[in-house]
């Protein structure tokens, strides 16, 4: 079932056109790659879903983007409702410089207005279980989250989402700062998460877009070239364009 | 940590399983129906076949999906590369099982030339073989599968008596004899060549588990 529906968005940085009509379905509960060379536009296209974009100035944009039949680029739409329910983990793990519990219950406290104490105890337990980081930390829970490694900050920030109850999930390369096992856990994690939650994966790593995602789609130049089933994608993709990026032969 | 890559790995284990089992199950008919000359079952076989070409196209898309999105390396690389080898040899052998069914329906409704004697024991010795075989892939038994190559040799012995016997007793002494003798020395070749791709398969598992090549090169068996 659709989750996000993309109907003619062009968006301009000022003069510079950074997509072009695009048009996209992302599918619920599936993991959805982007992929495509540095300055293609598919991170800008990630920040339109939760209308980051908005706080760069200059930034104009034509089209629609429902999610759930509502078009979230009109001006009615509420935009810390629209933040809670499309969360977004990015390049580097961002946790703020409070403990683990507080950085969990950080959304909590602000959307909810709960303080609550046996409820949020609640949600800091299912929230670090949701990226199996309960049994590591539920013993550290007031220390700094700062103290913690990468790849737990970058779960940490996981779960400080899943902690508001989001419905999608914008991943933006969340682990180019990461070796390559704790990728690995974060790709396992992200196909635990799928479960519940429809994800948007932005990355470089095209070996990763192939092994995590269900759909695939390449853009080039602010276009949406091809979209489709990842096997279709990295098997038979339709476009030579397509194909040149993936095989490695293209620039 | 187990991979999600892993399940793929152990769906792929299963459906090569799968073909496994059909194949065999299409050698079984076709021989009972030899034996029997039972029309019936020959066509049963040939029928089955639609099922196993389709499995067949499955499993090697699935191959070539996993290599696309997974870039296996080392023994996973060696599992779906000799997973689609033997793919294409199981479905050669169902094709083989086919080929057999319909050398009976032409034959079924005919007196019988002679008593059948080496030919039921070629049977045993092609389905012996790929019984082995599926099972040298199943549980990684490189030991199994060099048996099962060592085994060639005894179905290429018994395809050779029933030639010579049904040429040099039949077909040379009287022609008439010729169109039947010719059914059942297909049937003989057909069996022969199962063994044959079961060889493959064996040989293909021997790489598999211990990444050495044996094909063509006996010496390294």
């Amino acid at each position: 079932m659709a989750k996000i529906e993309v109907r003619n968005l062009d968006l301009w940085y000022g003069d510079f056109q950074a997509l072009k009509e695009v048009n996209a379905v992302f599918a619920e509960r599936r993991i959805t790659a982007i992929i495509g060379p540095s300055g293609c536009g598919k991170s800008t296209m990630l920040r339109v879903f939760n209308r980051m974009n908005d706080l760069i100035e200059g930034v104009r944009t034509s089209g629609e983007v429902f999610i759930e039949q509502k078009n979230i680029l009109s001006f009615e739409t509420d935009l810390v409702d629209l933040r809670k329910k499309v969360g977004m983990v990015f390049q580097r793990p961002n946790p703020f410089p409070l403990s683990i519990y507080e950085n969990i219950v950080f959304g909590q406290k602000i959307h909810e207005g709960s303080f609550n104490r046996a409820k949020l105890d609640e949600i800091v337990e299912a929230s670090l279980k949701s990226v199996l980081l309960w049994d590591e930390l539920k013993d550290k829970l007031r220390k700094s989250a700062l103290s913690l490694s990468l790849e737990q900050k970058q779960r940490l920030c996981i779960a400080r989402l899943i902690a508001v109850k989001p419905e999608i999930l914008l991943m933006d390369e969340p682990c180019s700062t990461l070796d390559p096992q704790s990728s690995a856990r974060i790709e396992e994690l992200m196909r635990e998460l799928k479960n519940n939650y429809t994800i948007i994966i932005v990355t470089h790593n095209m070996q990763q877009a192939a092994r995590v995602s269900d759909d695939t789609g390449f853009m080039l130049l602010g276009e949406l070239i091809e979209f489709g089933r990842t096997e279709d994608i990295f098997t038979k993709p339709k476009d030579k364009r397509t194909e040149d990026y993936i095989t490695g032969r293209y620039g | 940590m187990e991979r999600h890559f892993d399940e793929e790995l152990k769906g792929l284990h299963k459906e090569l399983l799968r073909m496994g089992v059909m194949a065999q199950e299409e050698i079984f008919k076709s021989v009972e129906a030899l034996k029997n000359r039972d029309k019936a079952m020959a066509e049963d076989v040939i029928a089955s076949d639609d099922k196993i070409d389709k499995l067949e196209l499955d499993i090697d898309e699935h191959c070539i999906d996993l290599i696309a999105r997974h870039q296996p390396m080392a023994g996973d690389l060696r599992f779906i590369t000799t997973g689609m080898k033997i793919n294409a040899e199981l479905e050669r052998i169902a094709d083989l099982a086919v080929d057999i069914a319909q050398r009976v329906i032409e034959i079924a409704d005919k007196p019988l030339l002679k008593p059948l004697v080496d030919i039921p024991k070629l049977s045993v010795v092609a389905q012996n073989m790929v019984r082995d075989a599926i099972d040298s892939f199943v549980k990684k038994d490189a030991e199994l599968a060099r048996k099962v190559v060592l085994s060639d040799s005894e179905a290429d012995k018994l395809r050779n008596l029933v030639a010579d016997e049904l040429i040099n007793d039949y077909m040379a002494k009287d022609p008439s004899s010729a169109s039947r003798a010719v059914q059942l020395l297909l049937i003989s070749r057909h069996l022969e060549r199962i063994c044959d791709h079961t060889t493959n398969i064996a040989e293909d598992v021997i790489y598999m588990v211990e990444g050495k090549v044996v094909k063509h090169h006996p010496e390294e068996l």
